[in-house]
């Protein structure tokens, strides 16, 4: 099976989140890129164990500039077995996504796989913008997902339950929790991604449906107020009268 | 300028299905409920700014490519200039799609209503709810997928008349093999009350303490990652940055530390309570009241406050 893993960098998560250029733009300082956990920990560790279940290939794509090469070649340490790298910064969800539909409709995978959402822009857009690019189905939010000859078997989360489906190959599926474990590159890994392939693209053209002008931090939240524990009335009356929410 | 909502009115009409709608009215124009399934109770969604609701009694409100076929007929036959969603499971299927096909610019995760001073500009949750963006849209037609909470429904009009169409949505390549329904409970993205814990409970069979305070505030549950890993309780229970991104008016966290992986899940809370034996638990740094106490001790005599206060009303 040809799969393809579309991986962003995300800030790692214990980020300070700050914006320069007045609120226009994030605050690169200091801050240390990862591969977005939903891509890593979950679509490419699945798409690993599919293909060392059954045999296959498995391509690692990200749009983006070459600083991001670092985070491609974390994902070749954990065993991928090739990387594209559109070059261009990912600025746009549908700009993105095309991009990556492009690449994918050239080289004819039978799956495509993304995290849920990325945690910086947490849109969960560019799963099913490539789904419809492709025109193949796209099963969002899978918890879940096991391969039998061509019929992918998967589980969606669903409000308070779960959902089991069956679509056909080629699709597009975005991962969530559940998919898979976490895995560790070891030295041999990350020695041979050093020489994995690496190829580099160059964007096709495509408008951009939306831009961000500005960023704002929430307001720093007040001194927490100590309430005594043997005095619950007291927190019920805070609870009604100061914040207003009971 | 004509606004289109979809709603799932599979279980019933929640709470967010009429928030979206009220949104809907407040942008101004003629407001068109689209939905799939069986639902009888669609005209009195007329009383929170619905003009009319289309149905097409064919489609399966929990398959994804049909909806999508169904609400881009609509938005055709309607021609809607805005799209809107609550920002739920199926609208991160659906709009996505819909963006493509009908080169309309997405905005995910709004919490706000659009500044239309220059441009279409609407603010959403970014960076896991550590900031917030103002995104612009640069496309004539537009999809805006609401974040739950962000508006409390509001009654303006009548029941409205529901339309029953055909939009020829076809049969889906997603096959459903089973679903296991909502279990009764109010659903969590959509609660305004939620009481949480995590390990500091000690055992799965600690846990009526919670429920009590739950029951007595008219709040849902939740849980931590590792309480809901261990199997303590159901995985739709947990909230943080893996599991549930919830935004209550309030939220009580017990025997929870608050590790900034949590904090990501429910820093969009307007309220929140902490109850920890540990002074220097992080959680403290992002509460609004603090309890410095055994949660074991303090629940049970929350919940009375809670029935004394709900008597007193």
């Amino acid at each position: 099976m040809k799969i393809l893993v579309c991986i962003s960098k995300s800030p790692d998560t214990t980020s300070k989140i700050a914006f320069s250029e007045g609120n226009t733009k994030f605050d690169e300082n200091g801050v240390q890129y990862i591969v977005n956990p939903y891509d890593e920990w979950y679509a490419l560790v699945r798409a690993l164990e599919i293909k060392e279940a059954q045999g296959g290939n498995v391509t690692i794509i990200t749009v983006g500039n070459v600083a991001d090469e670092a985070i491609i070649r974390k994902a070749l340490a954990i065993g991928a077995d090739d990387a594209v790298r559109i070059n261009a910064e990912p600025t746009d969800a549908y700009f993105t996504a095309i991009q990556i539909a492009d690449y994918a409709k050239k080289n004819a995978f039978d799956l495509v796989l993304t995290g849920k959402e990325t945690i910086n822009y947490n849109g969960s857009q560019v799963g099913g913008m490539i789904a419809e690019v492709l025109e193949v189905p796209f099963a969002s939010l899978a918890t879940k997902l096991d391969v039998n000859g061509s019929i992918l078997t998967l589980e969606q989360d669903i409000v308070g339950g779960v959902q089991v489906v069956e679509v056909s190959i080629p699709a597009v599926v975005s991962c969530a929790k559940g998919m898979a474990e976490q895995r560790i590159p070891n030295m041999r890994g990350i020695m041979a991604a050093r020489t994995k392939p690496m190829q580099i693209v160059e964007p096709i053209a495509c408008d951009l449906f939306t831009t961000y002008s500005s960023y704002i931090l929430p307001e720093a939240k007040k001194a927490c107020k100590m309430i005594d524990p043997n005095n619950m009335d007291e927190l019920v009356q805070l609870l009604h009268t100061e914040a207003k929410v009971i | 300028m004509k606004t289109l909502v979809y709603i799932n009115s599979d279980n019933g009409i929640s709470k967010s299905s009429l928030e979206v709608i009220t949104y809907a009215k407040k942008l101004g124009g003629e407001v068109v409920v689209v939905s799939g399934g069986n639902s009888s109770d669609l005209a009195k969604l007329g009383e929170y700014g619905a003009s009319k609701v289309i149905v097409d009694r064919a489609v399966v409100n929990g398959d994804e490519q049909q909806i999508t076929k169904l609400i881009a007929f609509a938005a055709e036959t309607e021609n809607a200039e805005i799209i809107v969603f609550s920002h739920e499971l199926t609208a991160k299927a659906v709009a996505p799609r819909l963006s493509v096909k009908l080169k309309a610019g997405l905005i995910s995760g709004a919490i706000a209503l659009p500044d239309l001073s220059s441009g279409f500009s609407c603010k959403v949750n970014v960076f896991s709810g550590k900031a917030f963006g103002v995104v612009t849209v640069n496309t004539a037609k537009k999809i805006i997928s609401l974040l739950p909470n962000s508006v409390q429904p509001e009654i303006t009009g009548s029941a409205c008349s529901v339309e029953e169409i055909s939009s020829n949505a076809g049969t889906s390549a997603i096959k459903i093999i089973t679903t296991k329904k909502p279990e009764g409970n109010i659903p969590l993205p959509e609660a305004e009350l939620v009481v949480s814990a995590g390990r500091g409970l000690k055992g799965p069979e600690n846990w009526g303490i919670v429920e009590d305070l739950a029951t007595a505030l008219g709040a849902a549950t939740a849980c931590s990652r590792p309480v809901a890993d261990i199997g303590w309780r159901p995985h739709h229970e947990h909230v943080g940055q893996t599991g549930v991104a919830i935004r209550p008016n309030l939220y009580i966290a017990a025997g929870i530390s608050g590790a900034i992986q949590h904090l990501a899940g429910v820093n969009g809370s307007k309220v929140i309570v902490v109850i920890n034996t540990d002074a220097e638990a992080p959680f403290f740094k992002a509460a609004d009241y603090g309890i410095l106490g055994d949660a074991f001790e303090v629940l049970p005599r929350f919940t009375e406050a809670v029935k004394k206060f709900n008597a007193a009303k």
